[in-house]
C-alpha cells in the first residue's frame, strides 16, 4: 500500500499539473529549476496552498480531495516541515522551538530528539546565536516532534556553507533510514537528489515530467528536456536509420557517422532523435595495448578542456569530423595520468552501445 | 490647575487607547497579510486622519454625529443623550482621530513577522489563536506598544476635534488642551504654564518611550 498519493492540478496562478506516490520509509526528491512549482507542491501537502483541484492521501486519511470539498488544515495533517532558511521562532530557544509542537501524545522525548539530531547542550540557546547546520538541526528536529505522518524538506540545505552541507546529508542519510514515513525533499541540487532520493521526480513548469529511481532518470530520461534539466552534457539530434530487435540494435546516423544503440521499439526507422551517453559511458582508448572494445562506435578527436573536480577529472573533446560538435568524457584522474591525457593531446574513444539512449525528436535540444 | 480637565483628558485617553488596542490590532492584522483589491485605498483611509486639518474631520463629525443626522438621531432615540456635547461623542472623534497612530507601528510590527513563521507554527499544531499569542504577539509586542502609547499621547493632546465636537464645558468634554487655550484667554498664564508643562513632560516621555521600543527591538 502507498503511504502518500499526491495528485495535483492548478491553473491559475502558479500551474501544476502532477501526480506522484511515495512509500514509508522512501525519499522522493523533487527537482526541478527554480519557479517550477516546487515549494508549491510541498506547502499544498502541508494545507498551506489550495490547488484548484486535486487529491491527497495519506496512509488512510484523505487530507485534500476538491471534488468532494475536503480540505483538512495543517494542523490537523500531522505533517513534519523543514522550511528553506528553517523559519525558526526567533524569540524561542531551542528547547521551545521544539517542544512548541508537542503535546501530551508524543511518545519521544525532547531529549530523545535532541540526541537524534545531535543538538545536546543547545537545548538553552537562542536560534540566532546557532550556527546554519545548528539551525537546521533544530528545525529537522522541530519537524520530527510531533510525530509526522509526512516529512516535507524543501532545500533544507541550501542556507549551509559546501563542507557542512556534506555533513548534514549524510547525517540525515542515517536519520531518514530509521524514520518509517514518506519523505519529500525538494531541491534544486541533482546530486543532492541522487544521492537522497530513492526516486526522482523531474518538475518543468509545474508538470511532472518522468519519475523514477535516480540511475533510470540519469541514464534514460525520457525526453530531450528531461537530460537538459538533469544536466546530461552529452545530448546530441540524430536519425534512427535500422532497426534490428533480434539483435537488440538500432543504427544511428550522427554526423556522418553510424553508431549501434539499443533496439528501440517507441521509434520509428527514418525518424529524427535525440541521443544521450552519460559521461562515464564514454571509454578511452588505450594508446598501448588496445582493449577488445575499440570497435564498438569508435570515434576521435582533440581534447579541448580537462578539468578535475573532486576526485573525476571532466575531458572535452572536439571531433574530428566536426570541430564544433563536443563529447563530455568522465575518467577517474589516474587514468588521465597514465594515458599522459593533455589539451591538445588527440584521443579516440568508444561509445558503449547499451549506455547509449534513444529519445523522440524534440526542438532546442541540439548543443 | 485645572484637575478636572486632567482626569478627563486622561479618562478620554485611556478608554481610546484601549479601545484603539483591539481595533489596531484587527485592521493591522488584516493589512499586514491579506492581498485583495483595492487595499491602497483602505490603507489611504485608515492613514487619512495624519494628514486631515483636525477642523475639518471634526466638521464631518460634526454633520454625521449631530442631532439632524440618522445617526445621531439614532443614538438619541436609544439613549436620551446626544453625541455632540459628549463624552461619547469625543471618544468617538478620538478613536478616528488617533487610529492611525494606533494602526502604523503595529502595521509595521507585523509585517515584519515572515509569512512562513506563521505557517511553521500551523503545522506545529498551533491554531490561529495560538499562533496569534504565542508567535505573533511576542514578535510584534513592541509595535503595539508603541501604537498604545501614541494612540494615549495623540489623543491626550488633541485640540481642534475636541473643540469642534465637544466644546468646552467643564467636567464633561474640556480636556487639558482645551482648558489651556480657555487660561490663554482669560489672561490666566500662570495656570497656562503650568497645564502644558504638565503635557511637554508627559509627550517627551511617551516619544522617548517609543524610540527606546524601537531601539529595544531592532
Amino acid at each position: 500500500m502507498k503511504s502518500l498519493i499526491v495528485q495535483l492540478e492548478n491553473r491559475k496562478g502558479i500551474p501544476l499539473d502532477l501526480n506522484f506516490e511515495c512509500e514509508a520509509g522512501k525519499v522522493l526528491a523533487l527537482v526541478g529549476p527554480s519557479g517550477s512549482g516546487k515549494s508549491t507542491i510541498l506547502r499544498s501537502i502541508a494545507g498551506l496552498f489550495k490547488t484548484e483541484r486535486g487529491f491527497i492521501k495519506c496512509h488512510d486519511q484523505v487530507w485534500f480531495k476538491s471534488d468532494q470539498r475536503i480540505f483538512v488544515a495543517p494542523q490537523q495533517r500531522h505533517v513534519g516541515i523543514v522550511f528553506q532558511n528553517y523559519a525558526l521562532f526567533p524569540h524561542l530557544n531551542v528547547r521551545k522551538n521544539i517542544e512548541i509542537g508537542m503535546d501530551a501524545t508524543c511518545v519521544s522525548s525532547l531529549e530523545d530528539l535532541l540526541s537524534m539530531v545531535n543538538l545536546q547542550g543547545l537545548e538553552n540557546r537562542m536560534p540566532s546565536t546557532l550556527s546554519g547546520g545548528q539551525q537546521q538541526r533544530v528545525a529537522l528536529a522541530r519537524a520530527l516532534a510531533r510525530e509526522p505522518k509526512v516529512l516535507l524538506l524543501d532545500e533544507p540545505f541550501s542556507a549551509v556553507d559546501q563542507v557542512t552541507r556534506r555533513k548534514l546529508r549524510l547525517e540525515l542519510l542515517e536519520l531518514i533510514r530509521k524514520l518509517n514515513i514518506p519523505i519529500i525533499l525538494v531541491t534544486h541540487d541533482l546530486d543532492e537528489a541522487a544521492m537522497l532520493g530513492d526516486r526522482l521526480c523531474v518538475l518543468h513548469n509545474g508538470t511532472g515530467l518522468q519519475t523514477g529511481t535516480p540511475d533510470d532518470v540519469l541514464r534514460a530520461p525520457a525526453t530531450a528536456v528531461v537530460a537538459r534539466l538533469m544536466d546530461i552534457r552529452n545530448l546530441f539530434e540524430g536519425e534512427l536509420v535500422d532497426q534490428d530487435q533480434e539483435k537488440n540494435t538500432s543504427v544511428i546516423l550522427w554526423e556522418d557517422i553510424k553508431f549501434e544503440a539499443p533496439f528501440q521499439r517507441q521509434i520509428q526507422k527514418g525518424s529524427k532523435i535525440n541521443w544521450s551517453i552519460p559521461a562515464d559511458k564514454v571509454l578511452l582508448h588505450r594508446r598501448v595495448n588496445p582493449s577488445r572494445g575499440v570497435r564498438e562506435n569508435p570515434v576521435s578527436g582533440q581534447i579541448i578542456e580537462l578539468v578535475t573536480i573532486s576526485g573525476i577529472s571532466n575531458v572535452i573533446i572536439a571531433l574530428d569530423s566536426d570541430q564544433r560538435v563536443k563529447l563530455h568524457m568522465d575518467l577517474p584522474p589516474h587514468v588521465v595520468e597514465r594515458n599522459a591525457l593533455k589539451v591538445g593531446e588527440k584521443i579516440s574513444v568508444s561509445l558503449l552501445k547499451d549506455a547509449l539512449h534513444l529519445m523522440d525528436y524534440s526542438h532546442s535540444s541540439s548543443r | 490647575m485645572d484637575w478636572p480637565a486632567f482626569f478627563l483628558s486622561l479618562r478620554l485617553a485611556a478608554i481610546t487607547m484601549i479601545i484603539l488596542l483591539f481595533i489596531g490590532l484587527l485592521i493591522a492584522r488584516f493589512l499586514a497579510w491579506r492581498q485583495f483589491r483595492g487595499k491602497a485605498l483602505i490603507e489611504a483611509l485608515v492613514a487619512l486622519p495624519l494628514v486631515l486639518p483636525p477642523t475639518v474631520l471634526g466638521f464631518y463629525l460634526l454633520s454625521f454625529l449631530g442631532k439632524n443626522s440618522w445617526f445621531g438621531h439614532l443614538y438619541e432615540q436609544m439613549t436620551g443623550d446626544t453625541l455632540v456635547f459628549s463624552f461619547s461623542g469625543l471618544l468617538i472623534a478620538s478613536l478616528i482621530y488617533s487610529l492611525p497612530f494606533a494602526v502604523q507601528p503595529m502595521l509595521r510590527a507585523f509585517e515584519a513577522i515572515p509569512k512562513k513563521l506563521r505557517e511553521a507554527a500551523w503545522c506545529s499544531g498551533l491554531n490561529r489563536w495560538q499562533t496569534f499569542y504565542k508567535i505573533e504577539l511576542p514578535l510584534a509586542w513592541s509595535g503595539i506598544l508603541s501604537g498604545m502609547v501614541l494612540a494615549f499621547a495623540h489623543t491626550l493632546g488633541e485640540f481642534g476635534v475636541v473643540l469642534m465636537i465637544g466644546g468646552n464645558i467643564p467636567g464633561k468634554t474640556r480636556t487639558l488642551s482645551i482648558a489651556i487655550f480657555d487660561r490663554v484667554q482669560a489672561f490666566d498664564d500662570q495656570s497656562a504654564q503650568i497645564m502644558s508643562l504638565v503635557l511637554l513632560i508627559f509627550a517627551f516621555v511617551t516619544i522617548s518611550l517609543v524610540f527606546l521600543l524601537n531601539k529595544r527591538n531592532s
